[in-house]
């Protein structure tokens, strides 16, 4: 190898001459043919099925998929999603904000909510609020062992809105606070330094000079996190709340659809997940500024990047380079 | 007599139970530059970070034009001062970082501008003048709307110079500032620092430069195992050092 490379000196050539072009024979990949024709096989029977098998009823899923009442539920399970995760985020923030705190009380009392609310089921979490009324039948505002300003019956107050709310968000808030906290982390020590050095107060440094940076380390698993929530909000179907899986449930339990239904609550789910992970894609390409390498959504799908496709030739003869 | 830029008295500082500072005396006055240097980890960059209050000290006292840092004197006590008193006195000090800790995800305009606007409350369009006017003295004009990561090392540390000039500092700090350097670059930023110190700014500059030492510092004090072991100006230090360490340290450097 190397007294064949000292006659001809592929490494100075230049990567476009005709000298850097190897004609090799490329590598057979038998074993990528093989699985592919077996999973052909396998998908090619799923399609058929799915077709031919008249128990799917599609025709009952075509005519449920934009009726009134799942539409309802799924407003409301859009409305679930969003609210919840936009207020655990905010929890989160400032969970993490207390975590990273210099004040022990705040910082240890961060860290017991996060073993808490994370230590514990969610569907635990939430029948526990849908019956705190059984612990307070009386909610009262005013000061602690002082005059009362304001109070109300739990029964009222706690309607299972609030309580899917309250529960989706304080759980949310408890792993957004570990993903914020992560980001703030990952910002390198100088950048606080040195904005402390300006006489920054630590409010200033973290608004202005931590949290910016740390959004771009935050974004990607928040996306995650936001299509984690669409799924779990299912949950709330034990509160009796018309949400996309139990308006389908009541349509089945009366009419005996029950895969029907389940196939429209699957592609309802399936449909906003596609929506959310495309929007996931763009955020991340907008807060990776500068002029890094930009792929396309397309290339990310098919796990294939630019730099990878026209790297056959060029790839070689740098590989030479790299050897010397 | 005209009250030190700089007074520091018996400073000591521990991490643990490690003694850091074993006891620092030294003065600078006004309009002086003052050459720290001395093997790694002889606790040069630490007594540096003292002088801003970054670190705390454990005992000693510490002066910045005469007022005490980080604490208040009341009837023989000490009071540690409120956070928001120390950011506000920490703004009158400027400080340069080995890493430059440019922010990041801000232009060159932004990155001057974000402390006079936010800390010292002056208008944004007074503190755009006065960034325009301060890059033109390093030679950075028109490079003000580039990101940190666009520029060369040199060119990221001249901000970060302009970046302290812009909260009108009375006193400078620099922190190996050439450290993380390419050499070809070194000459660029002592050029600026020269300049600065021409212009009569009192500076602290902990450095491995020993030519910019000799050619710019009123002067040197030599540390070593947390205590200066010699100070003089830059020609006794560097050429007829009294101290056996002093001598054997310049021996292998020079």
């Amino acid at each position: 190898m190397d007294s064949k490379r000292k006659k001809s000196p592929i490494s100075t050539a230049p990567v476009n001459s005709e000298a850097t072009i190897l004609n090799a024979v490329p590598i057979r990949h038998y074993g990528r043919w093989i699985t592919t024709i077996f999973l052909l096989l396998v998908a090619m029977v799923m399609a058929k099925s799915l077709i031919t098998n008249p128990r799917f009823r599609w025709g009952i899923v075509g005519e449920y998929i934009i009726s009134t009442p799942i539409l309802e539920g799924l407003r409301l399970t859009l409305l679930l999603t969003v609210v919840a995760q936009v207020l655990g985020v905010l929890i989160g923030i400032i969970l993490a904000i207390m975590r990273l705190s210099s004040n022990r009380v705040l910082s240890r009392a961060a860290w017991i909510y996060i073993w808490f609310f994370r230590g514990t089921p969610l569907l635990v979490q939430l029948i526990f609020w849908y019956n705190i009324s059984a612990l307070y039948p009386e909610i009262s505002i005013g000061i602690p062992f002082g005059p009362t300003f304001w109070q109300g019956n739990a029964n009222e107050l706690i309607t299972p809105f609030a309580v899917a709310i309250l529960g989706l968000a304080l759980n949310e808030g408890a792993y957004m606070a570990e993903i914020v906290r992560g980001g703030i982390l990952g910002i390198d020590r100088g950048q606080s330094e040195s904005a402390k050095a300006l006489g920054m107060t630590h409010m200033q440094t973290l608004r202005r000079i931590i949290l910016p940076q740390a959004v771009k380390v935050i974004i990607p698993p928040t996306g995650n996190q936001t299509i984690l929530m669409l799924k779990t909000t299912s949950l709330v179907s034990v509160l009796a709340l018309a949400d996309l899986l139990y308006t389908a449930q009541t349509i089945y339990a009366r009419t005996f659809e029950t895969m029907p239904l389940l196939l429209v609550v699957s592609l309802w789910y399936l449909g906003i997940t596609s929506v959310l992970t495309f929007g996931q894609f763009f955020l991340e390409r907008h807060f990776t500024e500068g002029k890094q390498e930009r792929i396309s959504f397309t290339q990310r799908l098919t796990g294939r990047s630019s730099m990878r496709k026209n790297s056959s030739q060029l790839g070689q003869a740098e590989k030479v380079e790299r050897n010397d | 007599m005209i009250e030190p830029a700089l007074r520091v008295e018996g400073v000591r500082k521990s991490y643990g139970h490690v003694e850091v500072l074993k006891g620092i005396d030294m003065q600078v006055k006004p309009g002086e530059v003052a050459c720290l240097v001395g093997p790694s980890g002889s606790g040069k960059s630490t007594f540096l970070r003292c002088i801003n209050h970054l670190e705390k000290i454990n005992s000693g006292r510490l002066y910045v034009h005469g007022e005490l840092v980080g604490y208040q004197e009341k009837k023989g006590r000490l009071y540690e001062l409120s956070d928001r008193v120390v950011c506000r006195k920490r703004a009158e000090i400027g400080m340069v970082f080995q890493n430059f800790n440019l922010f990041q995800h801000m232009s060159v305009l932004e990155n001057i501008i974000e402390a006079p606007v936010r800390v010292l409350k002056i208008s944004k369009d007074e503190a755009i003048a006065h960034a325009r006017e301060l890059l033109e003295l390093v030679g950075l004009s028109g490079r003000e709307e580039s990101l940190p990561k666009q520029l060369s090392g040199g060119q990221q540390q001249r901000v970060a110079i302009t970046r302290a000039l812009a909260m009108r500092p009375k006193l400078m700090l620099f922190d190996e500032p050439t450290s993380a350097l390419d050499p070809e670059l070194v000459g660029e930023v002592l050029t600026a620092m020269q300049n600065l110190a021409n212009s009569g700014m009192t500076m602290i500059v902990v450095t491995h430069e020993m030519g910019f030492a000799r050619k710019v510092a009123d002067t040197v004090a030599f540390m070593d195992a947390g205590l200066i072991v010699e100070s003089g100006p830059p020609d006794q230090i560097l050429d007829n050092p009294k101290q056996e360490r002093t001598k054997s340290f310049f021996s292998k450097v020079l």
